[in-house]
């Protein structure tokens, strides 16, 4: 029977020692790990929502991106195509300015070689024309040693130049 | 697996050989404790019950224990503070024995001049108490250890033990006192969890058998008193207006009310049941537990005298016997300490209620 009779000193060493262990643990205990855990859990809660956003955004920039790359590789080729003409031009420009050039050169060369042309067979006839004189004087000098021939030859000479007088 | 059921075959067939003796040999058991050679239920009540100072063993002749602190403050002589290894065997100190029999069996008095024993203020350090200070310590320093770790303000995982009492904590929060209480549980769970942490270590230490374990705290009246009281002022405190009303003007015919108050005298009844309830559970629960094991144990010493066979098949039983109802107790802790908490939870639940529940709640 003395079993089921609560012992008044057992009473007064429970309410002491439990009072006292529910004040600290009600205080110091128990909520500060309820409420780290919350915290946690609402922390985490919080980052799987930002993961999340942070992957949708993500995408969006990769998409973005794409676009981006898409729209870079369209205007590469399209540069590329535009230098390929450009440069075909600038070649046929070349082309058609150096064999211009050269029709040029050609025409000059061609005038150049005809004055020397012209020139070597004005010198040609000089030179010709100082020989038969050298010539005509040597065989004239030969014809004129004696004196009547001197004067035949001046009568004729007069002769001549009465002749285209009159 | 099938080693197991011969395991447990075997150990069936050896229970039911010797327990059938034993049950022939009830009768006869009376006589053998004349002779002094076993007195199980004296064995049984004076290891559930409280002591002054804290057995350990018989060695030869000689009792171990360790001596408690006595205090113990009387009318006529004042204070007195001493060991109790004074009042060992019968002998008195200061005036003051423990009683050998009559309404103080056990505990300290104090003779009076004219020879009546007297009760005097006995705050005694006795084994219940030092177990009791020793678990409440323990429980603070577990519980603060935990909770200082939470301190550092970062919010990584916990491991190891701490993470083991985190998500322990938390089931007891999430899935006993929320449900329990429901809207505004969070004033109440720390005082909850306090009230299952205290249960549950006093539970598991006294399954440990040896020193500082063993006690049977939670198998005490006067524990599971306070407890109960402390729920109880708790919940009446909490008490909604509607909680009142529903005790003192229920819902009901008006004859059930009128005349003669038939309902409310129920409810009224029915307020101090439901912390009695709570009180009575887990007091018997622990005691029922703590004695079961003992009992067993007491079989190898009873069946000394029935020569070494009985004895030594009945020290085989008793073990694996003992062992299971361990491990049951070991359960039983537990749920003792969940049914405590989770009912403190309802009933504060209950406290609560609002206007628009009433009949749902009527039928409790």
């Amino acid at each position: 029977m003395s079993l089921l009779l609560p012992d008044s000193g057992l009473l007064f060493w429970m309410l002491l020692s439990f009072g006292i262990v529910a004040f600290v643990l009600v205080k110091y205990g128990f909520p500060v790990i309820i409420k780290m855990v919350e915290s946690r859990k609402t922390y985490i809660d919080e980052s799987l929502l930002i993961a999340k956003q942070a992957y949708e955004q993500m995408a969006k920039v990769k998409t973005q991106g794409e676009v981006i790359v898409d729209n870079a590789r369209r205007e590469q080729v399209k540069i590329m195509n535009e230098a390929a003409q450009t440069r075909d031009m600038l070649i046929n420009d070349a082309k058609e300015k150096a064999s211009l050039e050269a029709s040029k050169l050609v025409e000059e060369a061609r005038k150049q070689i005809l004055i020397e042309k012209e020139d070597a067979i004005r010198d040609i006839r000089r030179q010709v024309a100082e020989l038969s004189v050298d010539i005509a004087e040597k065989i004239l000098r030969g014809q004129l040693e004696k004196k009547d021939e001197q004067m035949d030859m001046i009568n004729r000479l007069l002769d001549e130049i009465n002749i285209s007088k009159s | 697996m099938s080693s197991l059921h011969k395991i447990f075959g075997l150990i069936a067939i050896l229970a039911f050989m010797s327990v059938s003796p034993v049950m022939a040999n009830e009768p006869s058991s009376p006589a053998s404790s004349e002779k002094g050679s076993f007195d199980v239920k004296s064995f049984i009540l004076e290891h559930v019950g409280d002591s002054y100072q804290w057995h350990i063993t018989k060695w030869g002749n000689n009792e171990i224990s360790i001596p408690l602190p006595v205090i113990v403050y009387s009318k006529t002589t004042g204070w007195h503070v001493f060991l109790s290894s004074a009042l060992l065997e019968g002998a008195s100190y200061e005036g003051l024995s423990i009683a050998v029999d009559g309404k103080y069996k056990g505990k300290i008095v104090e003779k009076t001049a004219d020879g009546n024993e007297v009760r005097p203020f006995d705050i005694s350090i006795t084994k219940v108490v030092f177990a009791l200070l020793f678990n409440s310590l323990l429980l603070i320093i577990i519980i603060m250890s935990v909770a200082r770790s939470y301190k550092k303000d970062n919010f990584e995982s916990k491991k190891g033990f701490v993470g083991f009492m985190e998500m322990f904590i938390m089931n007891i929060n999430d899935d006993v006192i929320k449900p329990g209480i429901g809207k505004d549980y969070k004033r109440y769970a720390p005082y909850l969890l306090t009230v299952f942490f205290f249960v549950f270590i006093n539970n598991l230490m006294g399954l440990i058998p040896i020193f500082p374990g063993g006690a049977n705290v939670t198998g005490n009246i006067a524990i599971t008193f306070v407890l109960a009281i402390i729920t109880f002022i708790i919940v009446n405190i909490s008490g909604s207006k509607e909680y009142w009303k529903e005790i003192f003007w229920p819902e009901v015919p008006l004859w059930l009310k009128a005349p003669i108050p038939i309902m409310p005298a129920i409810e009224i009844v029915g307020v101090f049941t439901k912390p009695f309830a709570l009180m009575i559970r887990l007091f018997a629960n622990m005691i029922a537990g703590h004695s079961i094991v003992l009992g067993l144990t007491c079989l190898i010493f009873v069946t000394v005298s029935m020569g070494q066979a009985m004895n030594t098949s009945m020290t085989v039983v008793s073990v694996i016997m003992t062992l299971f109802i361990n491990i049951v107790e070991l359960l039983v802790a537990y749920i003792q300490a969940y049914i405590f908490t989770m009912l403190s939870a309802v009933f504060i639940g209950l406290a609560r209620i609002e206007p628009h529940h009433v009949h749902e709640e009527i039928k409790e």
